[in-house]
């Protein structure tokens, strides 16, 4: 029997009102020279969430981990790629990734190292704003307000509606 | 018949002439190139995306600039990279060009950079690997005879455009030895694909293509009507030996006819751009005040040519 949930019994949460739950996380940890770095383009909007949430002074790092994906042999290179940028020095500093959906941790890995070729933060810590299960590497989230198990037929997907506000959508892919 | 360029699911996977690119590729490698601009200013200036591949820069003409920039573009992937002189060692020794590409295959090469005085060289070892049925070894065009230079031409959007931002609107000028200049075919081709307002080809008769109108471009014979209110002017370089081919009188007359000095230059728009692939004749087609003036980009044009071959291997090696 498939442990997983159907997609249909699965209420998807206010994506909004889980940014506010990621920064109330994070805000007890927070250290002074902590900076975010958004994992274009869902994890760019949260990491605006909670840059704006938290009251950071520096500015918001985003990257494109495109160059550093482990599948660009099977799928080739992403037909849009956006730059990078990381208007800060990370050396000895302390970075918060932030993605919207953690799942198997590639785009996490890919991530990590892409910011190690910018310098030698102090650490690295991640957030997301949901935890789909399904983990392929060794990576865990140390914030993170929503914990899903669901089935690798689904994908959870994080998008701007008209209003601008964040919301989750479920697909299904045969 | 097929594009050459692209494999079976129409993803590009030689890059062989900007002829018959389409516009959402040609596009894609110029968004792809500025990602690609940005990993040259960080500490680390590579990315992996090539780690392991093997590129190997076959140029049966001389071009150290061209070389290295490939070099260094393929090098900023992590790739090896293999320089091969081979005018003077196997076409010397009697090698043929298929025979030279079958023994790189063999030594597990992933992809060609190759230059050639033949145009047609690199679509000629595009179609032999075909033929292999080895698609996955990828070649790039890197000058073949009056042909096509299409990085270079694609280095030349990317500079308009990171100027000028659109094209829909833009007068360019190319000047000078066009008939000769496989980098103003590229241009020509680039700029009518990206939909350039107006594209004019100024130069002496001698200088100019026989039908090049047809080409959809202006021709000027006189160089201050050629530049009169254009946004972007593209010097080419006098190659000396036109000088010995009796295609011109002296180089001192060439530049007072079709040399761009300051005063000329001021009939162009007061935002225009002067480019130049290099190297420079200065004094000859272009006067030193033009090329280290504020209006001069010729050497962003060096920085963005890395970019944009970073962006064509790291396209073409992934399809």
């Amino acid at each position: 029997m498939n442990a997983h949930k159907t997609p249909l019994a699965i209420e998807l949460p206010d994506a909004e009102a889980l940014c506010v739950h990621l920064a109330e996380l994070i805000r007890p940890r927070l250290q002074p020279d902590t900076v975010v770095v958004g994992i274009h383009s869902g994890g760019a909007w949260v990491a605006q969430r909670l840059h704006t949430l938290l009251g950071l002074d520096s500015e918001i790092g985003l990257i494109d981990v495109s160059f550093y994906r482990d599948d660009y042999r099977a799928r080739g290179l992403h037909p849009r790629v956006k730059p990078s940028s990381i208007p800060f020095d990370v050396e000895g500093r302390t970075l918060i990734l932030v993605d919207d959906v953690l799942y198997t941790g590639r785009t996490t890995r890919a991530a990590i190292n892409e910011l190690f070729d910018y310098g030698r933060p102090a650490r690295i810590q991640l957030a997301v704003l949901a935890d789909r299960g399904s983990r392929q590497l060794p990576i865990c989230a140390d914030f993170c307000p929503w914990r899903v198990d669901l089935d690798p037929s689904s994908e959870l997907v994080l998008s701007l509606d008209d209003s601008g506000r964040l919301q989750w959508s479920l697909d299904e892919h045969a | 018949m097929r594009n050459p360029q692209l494999n079976a699911n129409g993803e590009l996977t030689h890059l062989l002439s900007i002829e018959g690119l389409p516009r959402e590729v040609i596009t894609q490698i110029l968004d792809t190139a500025s990602s690609f601009l940005k990993v040259s200013h960080r500490d680390v200036k590579k990315v992996p995306l090539l780690r392991g591949k093997s590129v190997f820069n076959v140029f049966f003409e001389n071009s150290t600039r061209t070389r290295t920039t490939f070099e260094i573009a393929a090098k900023r992937l992590s790739a090896d990279v293999i320089n091969l002189d081979v005018t003077r060692s196997s076409t010397a020794k009697g090698e043929t060009l298929l025979d030279t590409v079958d023994n790189l295959v063999a030594m597990h090469a992933d992809m060609f950079v190759v230059r050639h005085a033949a145009s047609g060289a690199p679509h000629l070892i595009a179609d032999h690997l075909r033929r292999l049925g080895r698609e996955d070894v990828h070649v790039v065009n890197a000058g073949d005879g009056r042909h096509a230079h299409p990085t270079q031409g694609l280095l030349d959007m990317y500079t308009i455009r990171h100027y000028k931002k659109e094209f829909a609107n833009l007068v360019v000028a190319i000047v000078g030895d066009i008939q000769h200049s496989r980098v103003a075919r590229s241009d020509l081709h680039a700029l009518t694909t990206l939909g350039a307002a107006e594209v004019r080809a100024v130069g002496p008769k001698t200088l100019l293509p026989t039908a090049i109108e047809k080409m959809g471009v202006r021709v000027c014979h006189d160089l201050c009507s050629g530049i009169r209110d254009c946004d972007v002017v593209i010097m080419l370089r006098l190659q000396n030996e036109r000088m010995n081919g009796a295609l011109l009188p002296s180089a001192r007359e060439y530049f007072r006819c079709y040399g761009l000095t300051p005063t000329v230059l001021a009939l162009a728009r007061p935002d225009a751009i002067v480019m130049h692939p290099g190297p420079m004749n200065r004094g000859v087609e272009i006067d030193s005040d033009v090329a280290d003036g504020p209006q001069a980009v010729i050497l962003p044009q060096v920085t963005f040519g890395i970019a944009v071959r970073m962006a064509v291997m790291g396209i073409l090696a992934g399809n």
